[in-house]
């Protein structure tokens, strides 16, 4: 809501420097979200008439225009604007003179001849086109014929202005209008409201209002007031200077004089006003009821908009006059001849007005305000000052009378208010006293009752305060935020970190720790993302929660696997010189709720990696640290090769063993199928993982039982395999951890070698093998008793060779 | 047969020039050994008289013990040699880099929500979570969120179904709460909510929170200002000033935003990146829980006030860390997350 501060000071005495009432309408509630000042940077610009046009010689489109400033004589000026005209009274730029944007006018010579200054434009005097009358909007400025010529521009059209623009909150419509501003300031500061004159002197007592028009609501429930007053020997014409100033400084574009009237008392009020040219209101009736289904009506934009049957029109014996409460027609528009008008000051339910004005795409000045709510119980004194100011500038002369149909009267709220409560709440000691001042320079009226009680009523505008609740805020705010005490509420239970939250915490740190970089992706993704990495037709993860209103087909879904995302993060830092990436997420991802369930959302774990050293065995490195630090134990590792995600020789299943005794699986990981990091982009070998985050977390065991040092010696033996090609680590480890039982400590392969010496298809293994007693030091005969079971096992269940180390 | 004189004498000048322990050894053997001269001496002393015998023993005695020490000098020298020789071989460049750990760094999302949620729970708040596909009721109804409340519009939430959304803010989970437990409530609920908001600099359609929450008998507005203030100290510094202006919520009356002096650089420098010259900087949003909201929880109204705040992770990130774009978060391109380091 732009505030031009000359405007507010005839409702409000302002005596404070212009940074103080800033600050102070801040802190009291009312936010601000500029405070732009005008005029400071302009000089030497002085109201001057153009004498006399003449074409200059050597230019199309410049004309060279005599110009009286009151000096003794006219100045000579060149100008390409194409609307100045002999007579017309405009803004001149003199020699040495400067406007906004620090620009400097010198007389100068266009194409030879000598311009002694310049004509501006109101954009050039630092007003925006929305607010420049049509007129003019692209050429000099026409201003009013009512200054003297050679007087200081700055000075006549008070030009001179700070313009606040204050962020109003929903609950506030009030504040949408120039009074509620007011009104805010007084309470702030202590002044005292003074609300503009409504009354007409000359009205026409002969002629009644009731005699040209009659009002009739079909729908109560959607208008419940309907005033409506009557001007006649209408003059379309320019506004008064001080209207139109008022105006373009509140952001809104004069149009003509009636048009104008209607916008400054809505600006004022924050009612809107409508004004109908009463010729084109058929069988002098209006009527205020739903447009029919699929009703064309053609609004004054020019836009034809189909209705549909729950949108009010405003309506005459035989059509449609006005979209209620949000844009008039085109045919009832006020036009330059127009001799009568009919002045709605309506009030209509918020909830249609902001449906019809969503269904239709219009948001208009009047749609905004009625949306949040304005009270029916303004609509008499808008309809009359808009009477008044008909009046006033001469447009025309107001009929006796209000035809007002009010049939559902808007009630008066009377709240009961305890004292004790608003300190209770905000933790003051004000007395009774203080705050029924408080709430009386909000305008309220305040009456004590029973038990110290306050019964409060708020100004009919304050539609925002219903309930006790309500004043704890209007007395904070007028006392000051800043005023109330900061206290600390004594502490309850310690504090409490669950159980998941914590280990995510610990899982991020063993990640980073093995060299991982944590990312973070949208929650929503593209449904072709599933299909990038291959998966299968039936995959439960292809069964999407879609999202009603998405931002895009790209962000349409809810993820069901973060490893697109993961593969896209990648294929970026790739992408972007990045000559390895190593990173993990951790996740929501969003199943098919089961029938009745709200969600069904599941933590996952990505890892992503590329770059030197990152292979499938680097991988399962990190996720052998991450059990191991996570205390879960019996990790199982399966080959895969139909997940069509991954590489077939290079992928992996893993499971854990259970606090519960039996397997869980935890997921898939492996090297990427080139297939698939091709459709990302990525043309570098990537391994990846995607594990479930929740099972982890349910299995991990953080607890560590001190196990006695080995105080006896360990004995070493190491053997060197021939083995099948077929023939897994996994297989033999398992061998051999059967056969050595509880002497053997510990089996490692510490190499593996194929090529000169291995025939094909056959690869060599090297193991070490670890044998200790808890008790004693072990004898080479027990231990080679145990050894040579092993390698006899071996060779049985594998075909695998000793060979000589 | 030279005299033990003569032998201290001439050991000494062979120890002296000796080269390496070899060589020393060589002389402690020519010397003192069972078969050395010294010994000899001492073996021969049968002839001579009690007197004699006396004396000379002594005298090799001495001399044994002279040239033990000059050994055992020799020796350390000559290692002290030996290493300085293998020191100067060692020498290194120590100019040359170090050898690279790969450590990760987790997502300064992460790291922000931890730094503020440290702070809540050393002040007694317990962490709740809530999912992140929610009910209407939950993130609009519960709250106190008028039916025609412009944030439940379809520009301005995303829909799952007429009666699931994605949550536009955490306050969801004080609903749960509320529902799920009895007074004193004192929790922060850190999450991530959406908004259908086209990313451009200021603005993510994925961004996340952290949402707090007292409930308990004779909580004031005052415990909300020292509460925050307590806390904006210990996440900005203890320098740190704040400033509540009134403002507008549905769940909350009255409702304020919290500002903190600038952190960085308190006010006085008219180009601050941070406050831009203005010297406070919008925090959060806070304020005490509406009537309607503790209702909801089946609470009674009248012995029961509470207070509650949410405040925006990316933008404390964005202040503290200078980040000018909130689509960096999600770019997450390397370079970016290692600054975080």
């Amino acid at each position: 809501m732009k505030v031009p501060i000359s405007w507010l000071k005839e409702y409000v005495d302002i005596t404070v420097p212009m940074d103080v009432f800033a600050d102070g309408m801040i802190l009291s509630g009312s936010n601000i979200e500029t405070v732009e000042t005008f005029g400071q940077d302009i000089s030497g610009v002085v109201v001057g008439r153009v004498l006399d046009v003449k074409p200059h010689e050597d230019s199309d489109h410049l004309v060279i225009c005599s110009v009286d400033v009151g000096a003794a004589a006219p100045l000579q000026i060149v100008t390409g604007a194409p609307n100045v005209t002999a007579g017309c009274v405009v803004p001149v730029a003199l020699d040495g003179s400067k406007l906004p944007g620090g620009i400097k006018i010198k007389k100068g010579k266009l194409r030879g001849v000598e311009s002694e200054g310049m004509l501006c434009s109101a954009g050039e005097l630092g007003f925006d086109d929305k607010v420049v009358p049509m007129l003019h909007k692209d050429g000099i400025w026409l201003l009013p014929d009512e200054f003297t010529l050679g007087e200081d521009l700055v000075k006549a059209l008070g030009l001179d202005e700070t313009v606040i623009d204050f962020e109003i909150t929903p609950n506030r419509p009030d504040c949408l209008s120039i009074i509620g501003m007011a009104r805010e300031a007084a309470a702030t500061f202590g002044g005292t409201l003074r609300y503009p004159d409504t009354a007409c002197k000359k009205e026409d007592a002969a002629d009644a209002a009731a005699a040209h028009i009659e009002v009739i609501i079909n729908k109560p429930e959607l208008c419940n007031r309907y005033t409506a007053r009557v001007a006649k020997d209408i003059k379309i014409e320019e506004s008064p200077w001080w209207m139109q100033r008022r105006l373009m400084f509140a952001g809104m574009r004069p149009i003509n004089n009636i048009v104008d009237i209607t916008n400054y008392v809505m600006l004022e009020y924050g009612h809107p006003i409508h004004a109908f040219d009463i010729r084109t209101i058929a069988g002098a009736k209006i009527v205020v009821d739903t447009a029919a289904e699929g009703e064309k009506f053609t609004t004054l934009d020019g836009q034809e908009r189909t209705m549909s049957a729950d949108m009010l029109l405003i309506k005459d014996a035989e059509k449609g006059s006005a979209v209620a409460g949000i844009m008039g027609g085109l045919l009832s528009e006020i036009e330059s001849d127009t001799p009568m008008i009919l002045v709605e000051a309506a009030n209509f339910n918020a909830d249609s007005i902001r449906k019809t004005s969503k269904k239709l795409g219009i948001r208009s000045e009047a749609s905004v305000r009625f949306e949040k709510g304005v009270s029916a119980d303004l609509c008499g004194e808008a309809a009359d000052r808009v009477c008044a100011l008909v009046e006033l500038t001469g447009a025309g002369t107001v009929l006796s009378g209000v035809v007002d149909n009010y049939p559902v009267k808007a009630k008066s709220l009377t709240i009961p208010v305890r004292p004790s409560r608003m300190n209770a709440y905000l933790g003051t000691d004000l007395s009774a006293a203080e705050q029924v001042k408080i709430l009386q320079s909000l305008e309220m009226k305040v009456e004590e009752g029973a038990d110290g009680v306050l019964n409060v009523t708020p100004p009919h505008v304050r539609l925002d305060l219903t309930e006790e609740v309500d004043f704890t805020e209007e007395i904070a705010r007028i006392y000051g935020y800043g005023k109330l005490a900061t206290t600390l509420h004594p502490d309850s239970e310690p504090s409490e970190m669950p159980h998941s939250w914590y280990l995510r915490g610990v899982i991020r740190q063993i990640l980073t720790g093995a060299g991982l970089s944590e990312i973070q992706t949208y929650s929503f993704v593209s449904p072709s993302g599933v299909d990038q990495i291959k998966l299968p037709a039936d995959s439960p993860l292809r069964a999407f929660i879609r999202i009603i209103n998405p931002l895009g087909e790209e962000n349409s879904v809810m993820r069901t696997t973060l490893l697109p995302g993961m593969l896209t993060v990648l294929a970026g830092n790739a992408n972007k010189f990045n000559a390895e990436a190593a990173a993990f997420e951790i996740g929501n991802t969003f199943r098919r709720p089961a029938e009745g369930a709200l969600s069904d959302e599941r933590l996952l774990l990505t890892l992503g990696c590329y770059g030197e050293g990152w292979d499938f065995f680097a991988l399962k490195g990190v996720i052998a640290l991450l059990l191991a630090r996570l205390g879960i134990s019996g990790a199982e590792y399966t080959a895969v090769s139909d997940a069509d995600t991954y590489h077939p020789g290079r992928c992996a299943a893993l499971s854990v063993a259970g606090r519960d005794g039996g397997r869980k699986d935890i997921g898939l990981f492996g090297e990427i199928h080139p297939d698939v990091a091709d459709t990302f982009g990525l043309d570098t070998r990537v391994v990846a993982a995607e594990l479930a985050l929740e099972t982890l977390i349910a299995e991990a065991d953080l607890a560590r039982d001190y196990t006695h040092l080995d105080k006896y010696p360990a004995v070493t033996r190491d053997i060197s395999l021939l083995a099948d090609e077929a023939v897994t680590v996994g297989t033999i480890e398992k061998i051999v951890t059967e056969g050595g039982g509880a002497l053997l400590e510990s089996v490692k392969l510490f190499d593996v070698y194929r090529g000169k010496q291995i025939p094909e298809g056959k690869k060599s293994l090297a193991f070490s093998l670890v044998y200790r007693a808890p008790d004693r030091t072990l004898t080479d005969e027990e231990v080679a008793s145990v050894h040579e079971k092993i390698v006899a096992r071996l060779a049985a269940d594998t075909g695998a060779a000793l060979r000589e180390m | 047969m030279a005299k033990p004189q003569e032998i201290l004498a001439e050991a000494g000048a062979l120890i002296e020039k000796a080269q390496g322990e070899q060589e020393l050894e060589a002389l402690r053997i020519r010397y003192l050994g069972k078969k050395g001269e010294l010994t000899a001496i001492l073996r021969s002393m049968g002839q001579l008289s009690p007197e004699e015998r006396k004396t000379l023993g002594q005298e090799a005695n001495a001399v044994r013990a002279q040239i033990e020490q000059l050994l055992e000098e020799r020796k350390g020298s000559a290692q002290a040699a030996a290493r300085a020789q293998q020191f100067e071989k060692e020498r290194i460049d120590v100019t040359e880099p170090g050898r690279e750990i790969k450590a990760g760094v987790t997502h300064p999302i992460t790291q922000t929500f931890d730094e503020i949620c440290r702070i809540f729970m050393s002040m007694g708040y317990s962490i709740t979570e809530g999912p992140e596909v929610e009910t209407v009721f939950n993130n609009f109804d519960a709250l106190n969120a008028a039916p025609t409340h412009p944030s439940r519009d379809l520009t301005d939430t995303f829909y799952i179904t007429e009666d699931t959304l994605l949550r536009t803010q955490t306050s969801p989970v004080q609903v749960r709460t509320l529902q799920a437990s009895k007074p004193p409530i004192k929790v922060i609920s850190p999450g991530r909510v959406f908004r259908p908001d086209t990313p451009d600099a200021t603005h993510s359609p994925v961004f996340h929170q952290v949402e707090g929450l007292l409930v308990d008998e004779g909580v004031t507005m005052a415990d909300l200002k020292g509460t925050l203030e307590t806390w904006a100290k210990l996440m900005f510094g203890s320098q740190t000033q704040t400033n509540f202006r009134p403002h507008f919520f549905p769940f909350t009356e009255p409702s304020a935003e919290m500002d903190v002096s600038c952190f960085l650089c308190g006010g006085t420098d008219p180009g601050c990146r941070v406050c831009r010259g203005g010297g406070w900087i919008e925090i959060l949003g806070c304020g005490m829980v509406h009537p309607n909201v503790l209702k909801v929880g089946g609470l009674d109204t009248e012995r029961y006030t509470g207070f509650a705040f949410g405040l925006g992770v990316e933008r404390i990130a964005m202040l503290k860390h200078g980040i000018d774009d909130i689509r960096l978060f999600y770019e997450n391109d390397m370079r970016f997350i290692r600054q975080f380091a």
